[in-house]
């Protein structure tokens, strides 16, 4: 009598136990009909509990078994008293769902830290890198992140690769935060790589762009920079690299391309902000963009985006005449610019570098131009100077709202324009 | 044009009818700046190298210029300057908005002019008004200011007063002495009490970038690092204050010290100026990595 009430107490115990740790599910594959009834009247063997989640129907199907662990022995002594072999297909049940439900958690927190970055808000860089990658992972068929070298300090730079398939497509590029002061970029490249993966496949316009394109975005061209603005100086723009000799720091990163270099609208002095560098490329940065532009050998658009004065420019900024293709650059700028203004009535400029802003040598646009990369676009955006560099983080979503509008002008253009 | 220019004239000779002067700041005779202190022609023609570092074109922009270009925006800028110093207020900021036309020609041997129709605007109430300006940037040796004429229509309408006198009355009484940092944030954040102290680093700074201005130049105030009341028994309030400039030709972030005084009947008055090292020379020597 005692032994039965142990029994009992044991049972009871084990069904208490929340789960399934130790049962096992057992396939059968059955051979005659007779094994079919024996496991039918396993299933009223109520005190082994067995749960067929494979009914014993036909020697056709399998039948599967989940077998508690308190009945593992019995169940299996009697299957092969009988002669009918098994294999076990879940060793433990339980670890099979805490596997699953910590996917399923890590898909949902996935979920959440896609579209739970508040893309309204200023990040550092390591929260873009670590978002970057749960973007990547919500949209693998059409994102990829490349390693495109490093920084002075050793920092990896990452270019997120849209593409929908072919062999090296002809492609557009988009480069946000080459200065690191200008915050807005870099948060506008979030937003409109966010909105670019969000988009594809309900906005015909850009899935027939993708689908024959591939865009290359550079979201923190300057990471060392992006990096000292915020932990260190809120105003600082140029790369770390250090000048030999001097105490101060760092290359304008927009002077150190391979067009004009050296020339006027740049430093020769390192502790200027426009300070060019001792020789073209020579900041890593710059060079890792190089390469790959040059390596790849198929860009058709080249555009860098940076702030603040709402303006919409193309080449040349180290010379005061006009590019070859002036007027439709022209064309095309104002029509985008147009589309930028119709959002919220923010007013753009438009014209080339060294009419509009400042004749300056050694930038990327000229140098891309000079390249063969006709559309080649820079853009300055909010403001005009109230607020500055330090652009209120609840104006970084219209921004990149309204830029989006120019871009996606631009980016339509050069697909329709095959050269 | 010309017509233009006579107007301008006129009106800077015989003060502009519809507009009233109330707090009496700088005159538009810029070199009278009250009690400024300017700094030593050696300071001024280092940050005058500096910023015509990477010298511009060869030839300056004559004639009728294309109001988007360069040339008449910096102008523009300049008027900014010169209107926030005339008629700025904690509760009154004046930016450009849009250049229609203008002019640039030189003057023998001593100067360029310029002339500019522009469309400004109350950033804080958002009205555009238009105005007419001169301008004139000296040749020569040391930095010389720029000489400046605007008119613009009913500026001064909305009635700031009581807010002003609401300011001056709160911190004139209060027991501590007001004191703020980083205007705005790195985020671009200001609290909202602290607007008016925003702006008035602004206005003082206004008085700097104005006298710094040259052809070469296109002056904004990045932020406001420091501004903190000190006592004075005077009928105004008096505050020391830190801000950055960027100056975006060069690209430089220039620091300047200033001590000005505020009252509603007064506006703002520089006291004092000086500009800051540049960071290289405040830097220590670089962290081995």
């Amino acid at each position: 009598m005692k032994g039965f009430w142990l029994l009992l107490v044991l049972v009871a115990a084990a069904k208490a136990e929340k789960g399934f740790t130790g049962d096992q599910v057992i396939r059968v594959n059955v051979k005659s009909e007779e094994q079919i009834h024996l496991l039918q009247a396993l299933e009223t063997a109520q005190e082994w509990e067995v749960d067929f989640w494979l009914d014993p129907v036909s020697t056709e199907l399998p039948v599967d078994i989940r077998v508690p662990r308190f009945s593992l022995i019995p169940v299996k002594e009697h299957l092969t008293f009988h002669n009918i072999p098994f294999t076990v297909m879940i060793e433990n049940v339980q670890e099979l769902l805490d596997k699953e439900k910590a996917e399923m958690e890590a898909n949902q927190m996935k979920e959440r830290s896609t579209r739970s970055l508040n893309f309204g808000a200023y990040h550092d860089l390591n929260t873009i890198y670590s978002w970057m990658d749960t973007l990547v992972a919500d949209y693998p068929n059409l994102i990829t992140k490349q390693h495109i070298g490093v920084s002075y300090e050793n920092r990896p730079m990452y270019v997120l690769k849209f593409s929908t398939g072919g062999y090296n497509r002809p492609a557009i590029w988009v480069d946000t935060g080459i200065h690191a002061r200008e915050w807005v970029t870099q948060a506008t490249g979030v937003w409109t790589a966010n909105k670019i993966a969000t988009d594809y496949g309900t906005d015909a316009s850009l899935t027939s762009l993708l689908n024959t394109m591939d865009l290359y975005m550079l979201i923190v061209a300057n990471p060392d920079g992006y990096v000292f603005s915020h932990t260190n100086d809120r105003m600082w723009r140029k790369t770390r690299s250090v000048n030999p000799g001097y105490a101060c720091r760092g290359v304008d990163p927009n002077r150190n391309w391979d067009a004009g270099f050296g020339g006027p609208g740049a430093s020769s002095y390192p502790c200027s902000d426009s300070y060019h560098g001792p020789s073209a490329n020579s900041e890593i940065e710059v060079k890792n963009v190089v390469n790959l532009i040059q390596s790849h050998g198929n860009f058709k658009a080249f555009i860098s985006v940076h702030s603040y004065s709402q303006l919409l420019m193309y080449p040349y900024g180290y010379v005061c005449s006009s590019a070859n293709h002036q007027a439709e650059l022209h064309s095309v700028g104002r029509a985008a610019a147009q589309k930028l203004t119709s959002l919220y009535g923010t007013a753009y400029q438009v014209g080339s570098i060294c009419n509009i802003i400042y004749q300056a040598s050694g930038g990327s646009i000229d140098w891309s131009y000079n390249s063969g990369i006709k559309y080649s676009f820079a853009f300055e955006l909010r403001d005009t100077g109230r607020y500055g560099f330090i652009l209120p983080a609840d104006q970084i979503i219209p921004t990149a709202s309204e830029t989006w509008l120019a871009l996606k002008h631009i980016m339509e253009y050069v697909r329709d324009h095959p050269y | 044009m010309r017509l233009v220019v006579v107007l301008a004239v006129l009106m800077g000779v015989s003060g502009i009818p519809d507009v009233t002067i109330s707090p009496p700041t700088a005159s538009a005779d810029t070199s009278a700046h009250p009690n400024s202190i300017p700094e030593t022609a050696d300071e001024s023609e280092q940050i005058k190298a500096r910023t015509e570092e990477g010298a511009e074109e060869d030839v300056m922009a004559t004639g009728e210029l294309n109001p988007n270009h360069y040339p008449a925006r910096r102008a523009a800028q300049v008027v900014q300057h010169y209107l926030n110093t005339r008629y700025g207020s904690p509760f009154r900021l004046i930016g450009v908005q849009t250049v229609h036309s203008g002019n640039a020609e030189d003057v023998a041997d001593s100067g360029r002019k310029y002339q500019l129709e522009l469309s400004v605007n109350d950033i804080i109430t958002n009205t555009t008004k238009t105005c007419s300006a001169e301008l004139f940037f000296p040749k020569g040796k040391g930095q010389q200011p720029p000489e400046v004429k605007a008119s613009c229509e009913e500026l001064l309408k909305i009635d700031i007063k009581a807010q002003e006198e609401a300011l001056y009355q709160k911190y004139k009484t209060n027991q501590t002495l007001m004191s703020a940092q980083y205007l705005p944030d790195s985020h671009g954040h200001i609290e909202p009490d602290m607007k008016p102290f925003w702006h008035l680093g602004i206005l003082a700074s206004s008085f700097i970038m104005l006298n710094e201005s040259t052809e070469n130049t296109l002056y904004n105030v990045a932020q406001v690092a420091n501004i903190t009341q000190l006592t004075t028994e005077e009928d105004h309030l008096e505050f020391d204050c830190h801000t950055l400039l960027h100056e975006m030709v060069s690209q430089e972030i220039i620091h300047w010290k200033m001590l000005f005084t505020w009252s509603p009947a007064e506006g703002v008055k520089v006291v004092q100026m000086k500009r800051l090292p540049h960071r290289h020379e405040r830097e220590k020597s670089p962290k081995t990595n």
